[in-house]
C-alpha cells in the first residue's frame, strides 16, 4: 500500500507538473481566470491523464517501440474526444468557459510525458496511481493559480467575495496576470524548496 | 482585401498567440534562450502551421463533415499534424539538409506544440474560407515567432543581470513576459475595417 501512497504523493509534491516540472503550461495559464475554471480544467486533465495512463501501460507489450508514440497520442486522443462528448452533452457552460483548451489536453504535455516516462514501463495498477498523483498535482496547482488571480483581480474566491470589486487589479483576471502570478507562485515554490 | 488585411493584424499584434491567447507557451519558454535558436524555431513553426491549417481545413470540409465524423476531428488533426511533421523531416533532408541541420533539434517538437492544433482548430470555429485560413496561420506563426524573438532578446539580457536567486530562471522569465503582454495590450484599441 505505501508503494502506492507514494506514487500519488510523488505527483502532488516533489514532482508537481506546474510548479517543479515546468509541464502544461498552456492551459495552466489559459484557464486560471478564476479558481472555478483553474479546478475543472484540472479535473478534466486528471481524467484523461488516469485513464490514459492505465490504456498505454496495459498495451505497451503489443506496441512496436517504434510506433509507441503515435500509439500514445491515439490512445490520449481517444479520451480527449469522449471527454470533449461528455462535457457538451452535460455542462456547456463549462464548454463555454475552458472552450480551445478542451481538446488541447491531446498536446498537454504532462500527458505524453507521464505515458513516455512512466506508464510504458511499468504495470497498470503503478501507472493509475501516478496519472491520479498527476492529476490531483495538476489540478491543486491550477487551482492555486486561479485562486491567487481570481483574489487579486476582483476580489473573490469561488465566486464569494473576500474584498469588494472595486480594489482588485483587473490586470491579473487578464493575459499578463496570468504569467505574473504564475512567475512568483514558481519563486515562492522554488524557496520553500530550497527551505527544506 | 480589407478582412485580409484585418485577420494579419489581428493575429500578429491584437490577438497575438502567445501573450494573448496562451498557445505555444512551452516553446516559447523553452527555446527562448538565444535569438537565433528562437528564428529557427519560428521559421519550422511557420511552416508547420501554414501546411497543417491548410491540410486540416481541407479534411474538415471535404471529408468529415460530408461523412458526418465531426466528432472525430482532434484525432484526425493531431494525427495529421504528426504526419506532416514527419514527412516535412524526412522531404528537408532530401532537399535542403543545410536547412534541416540547423532546424533538426526543434522540428520533432513542434508536434505537441499546441500553437499547431491550436490554430487548425480556431479556423473551423471562426468558420474561415480556405484563403483566409491559410492568412490566418501564416498570420499566427508570424506573430509566434515575433514573441519568440523579442523574448529571446530580453533573456539574453537577463543573463547578464543580477537577479534575486528565488527569482532566477523561469519565475523572472514569466514576470518579463507579463509585462511584454502588457505591452501587446496596447494594441488591443487598434480597429480596422
Amino acid at each position: 500500500m505505501s508503494k502506492y501512497w507514494k506514487l500519488i504523493y510523488n505527483g502532488i509534491v516533489p514532482g508537481n507538473p506546474v510548479f517543479v516540472l515546468l509541464l502544461g503550461m498552456c492551459a495552466t495559464l489559459g484557464t486560471t481566470s478564476s479558481a472555478m475554471n483553474g479546478l475543472m480544467m484540472g479535473i478534466a486533465t486528471a481524467a484523461v491523464l488516469i485513464c490514459s495512463n492505465a490504456v498505454i501501460s496495459a498495451i505497451k507489450n503489443f506496441v512496436p517501440d517504434k510506433v509507441r508514440i503515435p500509439a500514445y497520442i491515439v490512445v490520449i486522443a481517444s479520451f480527449v474526444t469522449a471527454l470533449q462528448l461528455i462535457i457538451n452533452a452535460y455542462m456547456p457552460a463549462l464548454n463555454a468557459s475552458l472552450g480551445i483548451f478542451i481538446p488541447l489536453i491531446v498536446v498537454n504535455c504532462i500527458l505524453l510525458g507521464r505515458a513516455e516516462a512512466f506508464a510504458g514501463k511499468n504495470p497498470v495498477v503503478d501507472s493509475v496511481c501516478d496519472g491520479l498523483g498527476c492529476g490531483i498535482g495538476f489540478t491543486l496547482a491550477l487551482t492555486i493559480l486561479g485562486s491567487t488571480r481570481e483574489i487579486l483581480g476582483t476580489g473573490k474566491i469561488f465566486g464569494a467575495e473576500i474584498f469588494p470589486e472595486d480594489y482588485g487589479m483587473l490586470i491579473f483576471v487578464l493575459a499578463p496576470g496570468a504569467f505574473i502570478a504564475l512567475g512568483y507562485l514558481i519563486a515562492i515554490v522554488n524557496k520553500l524548496r530550497k527551505a527544506n | 482585401m480589407l478582412t485580409y488585411l484585418s485577420i494579419i493584424i489581428t493575429a500578429i499584434f491584437i490577438n497575438n498567440i502567445v501573450f494573448s491567447q496562451f498557445l505555444g507557451i512551452c516553446p516559447f519558454l523553452g527555446v527562448s534562450k538565444k535569438t537565433s535558436s528562437a528564428l529557427g524555431m519560428g521559421a519550422a513553426v511557420t511552416f508547420v502551421i501554414t501546411l497543417s491549417t491548410v491540410v486540416a481545413w481541407l479534411l474538415q470540409y471535404y471529408v468529415l463533415e460530408p461523412l458526418e465524423l465531426g466528432y472525430l476531428q482532434t484525432i484526425v488533426f493531431i494525427l495529421v499534424i504528426a504526419f506532416l511533421v514527419q514527412m516535412l523531416e524526412i522531404v528537408m533532408k532530401k532537399i535542403a539538409p543545410a536547412l534541416y541541420q540547423s532546424l533538426g533539434v526543434f522540428l520533432p517538437l513542434i508536434t505537441t506544440n499546441c500553437a499547431v492544433l491550436g490554430v487548425a482548430i480556431l479556423v473551423i470555429q471562426k468558420s474561415f474560407t480556405l484563403m483566409e485560413s491559410v492568412t490566418y496561420g501564416f498570420a499566427t506563426s508570424i506573430g509566434f515567432t515575433l514573441a519568440l524573438w523579442i523574448f529571446a532578446g530580453i533573456r539574453e539580457q537577463l543573463e547578464l543581470t543580477p537577479v534575486p536567486r528565488g527569482m532566477k530562471g523561469v519565475p523572472v522569465a514569466l514576470i518579463c513576459a507579463g509585462i511584454l503582454a502588457m505591452a501587446f495590450m496596447g494594441f488591443s484599441g487598434i480597429k480596422i475595417g
